[in-house]
């Protein structure tokens, strides 16, 4: 039993058949051949499968393509570029957080909604959002300084924002 | 179909195999007059040959061709650095090509920290050689003496001022200067010409705090891993483990999995089965569906919480005594006091963070295969031993894998690929499910560590003895470079020959009196074993400082002497006390006998600091760990770790504070939750929830480093030591805190819990 599918990946428009219950990880990487996220469990335990659905952090991994169809993915390649990166990805180049980089996406991901939805989190609030994602080198340190540079970052657009808004 | 990334590192190997004669041609005389010279054919890859080691482009890029690989911790950078320095080329013109066997000579991959001390000092001294070679060069083209010349960032320029680059000197061509090898491969290969290297004052790339080139890859997604790596035509497999260790498949319905998935195969020899399927998901699902009546087996091992009592009560297979003092039954006899205290760490999971994974393709003859293992050329020996075919036949090329620490899946995830694409003939690739992973990937043994101390009338240590039981370190060796070590060669019945093997602490203790011993017990199934036992991050360094360490801190209580000042009597290095004294100094250390102070804080948490010490290979290490303690809940929080790290000379600092924070948070991890979980029948942790390791809760506030660096001194390894003190700072900050001492890892807080209410209610 097969259904056409319909995904728009960063942009993108592809439309393909597909056993209806495949996980959309195995439609972004082998049907469409993309490189990102990462199979890391398929149990939805760690994170290296994450991806944007509509906005939403989701673990590609155990998402049934067939939920998903005619939905918005955003993965960690469409969420921000060298000329246009992301705050996040500034910050952890600044604090030069990966080791082997391979639990990145669920980290940058799961951050940048996280960000986008709280403005001006906290320590504990932070830690309390990320604590479901596993990073098997130990870069946590890091990746905490890491977030809490990016927000920073994004307060200081946002004020810098507001200071320039025509009145 | 996207084609295996390899651009970055592949691109200038296939010029070198490539080109023929580009830039500039050198007058005849010189290459009559020397033995350094440029050709246009490369030399053979042997160890013997600056060429095997660097090459430079007619643009005046440099390649270097390394033996060992970076998994994870920017060994990228230290070896650019090392490279560029002695070179005097700029950093960003130097490219390194990591583990792959067409280019590099087998220098031992990624093994026991010897990246930067014995891979580095190779490198370093191929690029000192090859500065020495262009100097050469230059001065015969210009017929003047070589002092005369000067050299920066790859122009080097004479008298009048004359320059010339290293591109247009020896550009597209290949060193011909022989190198004086030790004769030696793997991690001791040696191999200098004539060079000197530069002296600290000289150093200009070394030291400096060089971020890291493949960060901002990751993070925009454009680096490829192992998992990426795809060939045209490729198929997809998933493996079979049997539910009891042990069992064979006696038969499996392939018949009903096609019905149910066209066009899967199976592929089965003896303990060997996978499944085969043209599209990811379906091999997943066939791995699933597939019906397999298994060969009925008396399950091999005892529950995991029996192991300790296993590994005391079994007769050793192997003995040996490290150390023995002469008079050390004596002082025990006429001590004024004998303590001894019994220490049980567990079996442990490499528990990557993506499962192993790799491709091997098969075509006319010759097989290629992508693999992340830490030994790309153990892969391809272990595949030649397994597949009988010769090593000139296969070609294994490292791609980043997830994180390694020791030796992992990777080893046996790319043996299994070779066996299938050679079996089925094209690409196939490997990926292991989480279970494959966390309950099928090697393990680090536990092992029980009996410490006894004799004490004199004044309380002196006079003597200490120290003996460690367990399984071998290395039943599997840490290099699959032989078919038994892998688990495809075992699965397909290759004979075995383990080695038992264990080892004793490392410090600088300068004990009165000492006997340090081992036993190694036969494992408790001997082959295809899901608790098989390997190297896993500084191999027995944790277990073995959690004893030793925490057994010094019971010492110390009872003699009534503060930690740190106990140890410094004990210390016989004056480098180790310094180390020790700035991680005190750092920490705003105050002297006290360990033991809780006072009344707990708010939600009746308990504070508590403790600290350890250790060597690795040279390295020196001091932790002090500051702890919360919840009594209602068990639950340790270490709030922050103080680590003196002295390593010698420092090629990249803020990298090395990287490695040591991985380090301290992957033991803190092992000290406080993990634990391999089994039954009769097998491995009953199989995934993150049932493996549980440290998240962002539990995360150290800080994390202070401090660095002592010795420049006069060469570059030790970083990789690893600062694993090995974790543990013991945490159960002496534990027993800081709470007045308990829990003497058997991990300080899960189940454990920690029930200690302090059977002490309690005591
Ligand atoms: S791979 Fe999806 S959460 Fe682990
Ligand atoms: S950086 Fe290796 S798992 Fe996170």
């Amino acid at each position: 039993m097969t259904e056409t599918i319909t995904l728009k990946v960063n942009g993108e428009s592809h439309t393909f058949t597909s056993d209806p219950d495949m996980p959309l990880l195995y439609a972004l990487r082998d049907t469409l051949g993309m490189n990102n996220p990462h199979f890391g469990c398929g149990l939805a335990q760690c994170g290296a499968c994450t991806v944007h659905v509509n906005g939403e952090v989701t673990r590609s991994c155990v998402t049934p393509i067939a939920k998903v169809n005619n939905a918005e993915i955003t993965t960690l390649a469409g969420l921000g570029t060298p000329s246009k990166p992301h705050p996040l990805q500034t910050a952890y180049i600044e604090e030069q957080v990966p080791q082997c980089g391979y639990c990145i996406n669920g980290w940058i991901m799961q951050a940048a909604a996280f960000l986008r939805d709280n403005k001006a989190p906290t320590e504990e609030e932070i830690r309390v959002a990320l604590s479901d994602l596993k990073c098997r080198c130990g870069t946590h340190a890091s990746i905490l300084k890491a977030v809490r540079r990016a927000a920073e970052q994004i307060a200081a657009e946002n004020a810098a924002e507001k200071t320039h808004a025509p009145t | 179909m996207h084609q295996p990334n390899l651009s970055r590192r592949k691109v200038l190997a296939g010029t070198g195999a490539l080109v023929v004669s580009i830039g500039a041609v050198l007058p005849q005389d010189v290459f009559a007059q020397s033995a350094d010279a440029a050709l246009s054919v490369k030399p053979a890859l042997l160890p013997t040959e600056l060429s095997s080691f660097i090459t430079i482009d007619p643009k005046g890029h440099v390649t270097t061709y390394f033996g060992k690989i970076d998994g994870g911790q920017g060994l990228f950078n230290a070896i650019g650095q090392m490279v560029a320095e002695e070179l005097d080329a700029k950093f960003e013109d130097v490219t390194i090509e990591m583990g792959d066997t067409a280019t590099s000579v087998n220098q031992g991959g990624m093994s026991g920290s010897t990246g930067v001390s014995s891979g580095g000092k190779q490198m370093r001294a191929a690029a000192a050689e090859a500065r020495r070679v262009l100097l050469t060069l230059a001065a015969q083209k210009w017929k003047v003496p070589v002092e005369r010349l000067t050299v920066s960032d790859g122009v080097i320029s004479g008298p009048n001022g004359k320059t010339v680059t290293y591109g247009e000197l020896i550009g597209g061509k290949f060193f011909s200067t022989k190198l004086e090898w030790n004769k030696q491969m793997g991690n001791a290969l040696y191999a200098p010409g004539k060079a000197t290297l530069k002296t600290p004052d000289q150093f200009k790339v070394i030291g400096k705090p060089i971020k890291r080139t493949d960060v901002a890859a990751k993070v925009f997604a454009q680096q490829d891993w192992t998992a990426d790596v795809r060939v045209p035509g490729m198929k997809h497999a998933r493996m079979i483990r049997p539910p009891v260790a042990g069992a064979e498949p006696v038969s499996y319905d392939e018949a009903a999995l096609q019905k149910q998935i066209p066009g899967v195969r199976v592929f089965h020899d003896k303990g060997f089965l996978a499944v085969v399927a043209d599209k990811e998901w379906d091999a997943v699902r066939a791995a699933d569906a597939l019906h397999v009546t298994w060969s009925d087996v008396k399950p091999p091992f005892v529950d995991h919480d029996q192991v300790y009592d296993y590994l005391r009560k079994t007769e050793a297979r192997t003995k040996k005594v490290e150390k023995d003092s002469e008079k050390i039954d004596e002082v025990f006899k006429t001590a004024a006091r004998v303590m001894e205290a019994e220490y049980e760490w567990p079996f442990q999971s490499h528990a990557c963070m993506g499962p192993g994974c790799a491709v091997a393709d098969f075509k006319d003859g010759q097989l290629t295969i992508w693999s992340g293992s830490q030994k790309p050329h153990s892969v391809r020996e272990g595949v030649a031993d397994h597949l009988k075919m010769p090593q000139d036949k296969i070609h294994v090329m490292w791609v980043q894998g997830p994180g390694s620490y020791g030796r992992n899946d990777a080893g046996d995830v790319a043996m299994d690929a070779a066996v299938l694409a050679t079996a089925l003939g094209g690409a196939v690739r490997v990926q292991y499910s989480r279970a494959d992973g966390t309950a099928w990937d090697p393990k680090s043994t536990p092992s029980v560590h009996t410490v006894r101390a004799a004490l004199d009338k004044d309380n002196k240590l006079v003597g200490l003895t120290y003996h460690s039981q367990a399984f071998s370190r290395l039943h599997l060796s840490s290099q699959e470079s032989r078919a038994q070590d892998t688990l495809a060669g075992q699965f397909q019945g290759t004979k075995m020959t383990p080695n038992d093997t264990f080892a004793g602490p490392e410090n600088a203790y300068a004990f009165a009196n000492l006997r340090t011993s081992w036993g190694v017990v036969a494992p408790m199934l001997d082959r295809a074993s899901p608790l098989r036992t390997s190297h896993f991050r500084d191999p027995l360094g944790p277990q073995i400082t959690f004893a030793l360490e925490s057994f010094l801190d019971e010492v110390a209580v009872a003699t009534k002497a503060d930690p740190i000042a106990f140890r410094m009597n004990l210390l016989g290095k004056d480098r180790d006390k310094q180390v020790v004294k700035a991680t005190a100094e750092k920490h705003g250390w105050t002297e006290r006998v360990s033991g809780p102070t006072g009344k707990p804080g708010k939600n009746g948490v308990l504070t508590g600091r403790g600290f350890s010490y250790a060597q690795r290979g040279g390295v020196i290490i001091a932790v002090i760990a500051e702890i919360e303690v919840d009594p209602a809940t068990g639950r340790i929080w270490p709030r922050k770790f103080t680590v003196g790290h002295d390593c010698g000379l420092i090629i990249n600092p803020d990298n090395l504070v990287k490695v040591i924070e991985g380090n301290i948070v992957q033991s803190a991890s092992r000290t406080l939750f993990e634990e391999v979980t089994f039954n009769a029948k097998g491995v009953t942790s199989v995934d993150w929830n049932t493996y549980r390791i440290m998240d962002t809760m539990d995360v150290p506030e800080t994390i202070d480093v401090v660095l002592v660096n010795h420049p006069e001194m060469p570059p030790g390894g970083g990789g690893e030591g600062s694993t090995k003190p974790v543990a013991a700072a945490l159960a002496n900050a534990l027993f800081d805190a709470t007045g308990v001492r829990v003497r058997r890892a991990p300080l899960s807080p189940e454990r920690v819990k029930q200690a302090l209410s059977s002490t309690r209610s005591a």
